[in-house]
């Protein structure tokens, strides 16, 4: 171990956080206030996701950290040697062995246990800002239920785009109460929020954090006559040929070729290590690394 | 008949300076009260202590609401007054864009106050929008267009039919016309009456312009350094103003 305090906060400042995420699963989608702390990153790399992380690990767990659905990503790379660093907590790319997961912009396709948490990296955990940008404002319309607004910004998506063009952090209801940023998910995420594993959301910039407990209602919002879709690339992973998982589009080369592949390269490895073949996929072999 | 809406003994205090004091009056249904007076004179402190603005420093502000009947506005919770501001009651601003969202489209502008009280279908919204704005003279084919392509008369027109559209009982303006070439102003102040007359509005109408209220208003209210000093039907209070600041009034207007 290192000279860091375990996972880099000191236990004052976990315990702080604690508390505001015990607040936060007590009133699902309540933005909670929080002295968020600076962190050895810059804001934008996580930093809220970092410091809720920190507050729950403990020695034993085994820790995810993806980003846009990868594990190789710089952003998730650096968070998960933070953590290995710090806290020095065993990591994995297996979703299913993970304890804690630290993601930024994606669910992962793979249903999560209520043994397992889910802790989100959140810019602007404010769904009302882009609207109605003073803060005294925002609070009183959450806490007076005053959500008519949101619906003004479905209403201009659609005169604007024929259809509701949000596709990502696409506005939910909690448990018919508080209307929260579900982070910048795909809108194809929405309908997994309602899950059995507990999900924390942290906004360092923002000193937020918000949460769900397990099973929690959560409802995308929409008009009658333009109700919610989780829509996806109408494809198949053309690696592990899977036609039910968010996808990529990844360009190939120059000559504008392009293939369509999961985002959550943890759910396609498995897919083919277990004989899974896309349309442009190679029989899987075990990666030398 | 119960009043609608009933003021009794309001006073608001800048520190030692009056903004208004010991005002009274009712308002019945249909009716259209003007309040004029010079700049200064309080108009503004009131008119937005009655809508729950500004808090007033003494005085009840009754509502004939549709359930409890007439209740205090002062006393009455927050969320409640709120629920008021965007069911029963309009606020008209003199500068469009204090009543405006700039950045949202005519269509979303007029069609909030439709989705705050739960409206949630696209089609139904839309269709009520356009029907607005053609009340106030706005083409269709400015639905999607934002206010700050519209002219400075077309932003107020644009404000009326957003605080209109979900038939609100009673209906505060702030100078609707102050700002507005003359020319302009003539269009809003027909269009207003036309409105008032064809729904039945009840209004309180603030403005420091006598046309404007021998237009609009039923009955008159005259301010000076927050006190009212004459009250009265609009044409016997122009015609033959009692108080002396009124008759200076009436006449410097009559000058111009
Ligand atoms: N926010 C404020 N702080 C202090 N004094 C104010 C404030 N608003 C208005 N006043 C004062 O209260 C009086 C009435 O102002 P106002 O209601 O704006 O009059 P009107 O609308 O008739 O021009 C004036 O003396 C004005 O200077
Ligand atoms: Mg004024």
């Amino acid at each position: 171990m290192s000279d860091y305090n375990f996972a880099y906060l000191d236990e004052q400042t976990k315990r702080m956080i604690r508390r505001a995420i015990l607040k936060g699963l007590a009133v699902p989608g309540y933005q909670v206030p929080f002295a968020s702390r600076e962190m050895p990153m810059p804001y934008g790399w996580g930093t809220g996701g970092v410091q809720v992380s920190a507050a729950v690990l403990v020695p034993e767990d085994v820790m995810k950290v993806i980003d846009q659905g990868a594990d190789d990503t710089t952003n998730a790379v650096s968070i998960r040697k933070f953590f290995e660093k710090t806290a020095g907590v065993a990591t994995t790319e297996h979703t299913r062995d993970a304890d804690v997961i630290q993601t930024r912009h994606r669910i992962p396709e793979e249903p999560l246990r209520e043994d397992q948490i889910l802790v989100y990296q959140v810019p602007i955990p404010e769904p009302l800002r882009f609207l109605e940008p003073r803060e005294t404002e925002t609070r009183k319309m959450h806490a007076l239920e005053e959500y008519g607004l949101m619906h003004v910004k479905l209403y201009e998506d659609i005169s604007r785009h024929g259809a509701i063009s949000t596709a990502y952090a696409y506005p939910v209801k909690v448990e018919g109460r508080y209307v929260m940023d579900p982070s910048p998910i795909p809108k194809f995420d929405n309908p997994k929020l309602e899950m059995a594993a507990v999900q924390l959301f942290g906004a360092g910039r923002e000193q937020r954090i918000y949460a769900l407990p397990p099973y929690t209602q959560v409802v995308s919002l929409d008009f009658e006559d333009f109700p919610f879709e989780a829509s996806k690339a109408d494809h198949a992973c053309d690696l592990c040929g899977c036609n039910t998982s968010y996808l990529d589009e990844v360009i190939m080369d120059d000559a504008g070729g392009r293939m369509f592949v999961c985002s959550d390269t943890d759910f396609c490895r498995e897919r083919r290590a277990a004989g899974h073949v896309g349309a442009q996929g190679a029989p899987y072999e075990e990666d030398a690394a | 008949m119960t009043p609608l809406f009933q003021v009794k003994s309001l006073g608001k205090y800048y520190g030692s300076r009056i903004g208004c004091e010991d005002v009274s009056f009712d308002l019945y249904p249909g009716e259209v009260m003007g309040i004029v007076g010079e700049s200064g004179s309080g108009k503004s402190t009131l008119l937005n202590c009655l809508a729950g603005h500004l808090e007033p420093d003494t005085g009840e502000v009754l509502f004939d609401t549709r359930v409890g009947g007439l209740r205090d506005t002062v006393t009455m919770s927050e969320p409640e007054r709120r629920m008021l501001g965007r069911t029963d009651w309009a606020f008209v601003y003199q500068h469009a864009r204090d009543g405006l969202r700039m950045g949202v489209s005519a269509g979303g502008n007029v069609g909030e106050r439709l989705m705050a009280v739960g409206a949630r279908h696209y089609g139904d919204i839309r269709a009520q929008a356009i029907d607005w704005l053609g009340r106030v003279e706005i083409a269709e084919d400015r639905v999607d267009d934002r206010p700050s392509a519209f002219s400075g008369g077309m932003q107020q027109r644009l404000q009326i039919a957003r605080n209109l559209v979900t038939g609100p009982r009673l209906v505060f303006m702030d100078e609707p016309t102050g700002g507005l070439d003359v020319s302009v102003q003539a269009r809003l102040l027909d269009l207003l009456r036309g409105l008032v007359r064809e729904m039945g509005l009840s209004a309180i109408i603030v403005t420091h312009d006598l046309a404007v209220v021998r237009l609009l208003a039923d009955r008159l209210m005259v301010m000076k350094d927050g006190h009212v000093v004459e009250t009265g039907l609009t044409d016997q209070v122009l015609d033959d103003p009692q108080h002396g600041y009124t008759q200076l009034l009436v006449s410097s207007v009559l000058q111009v």
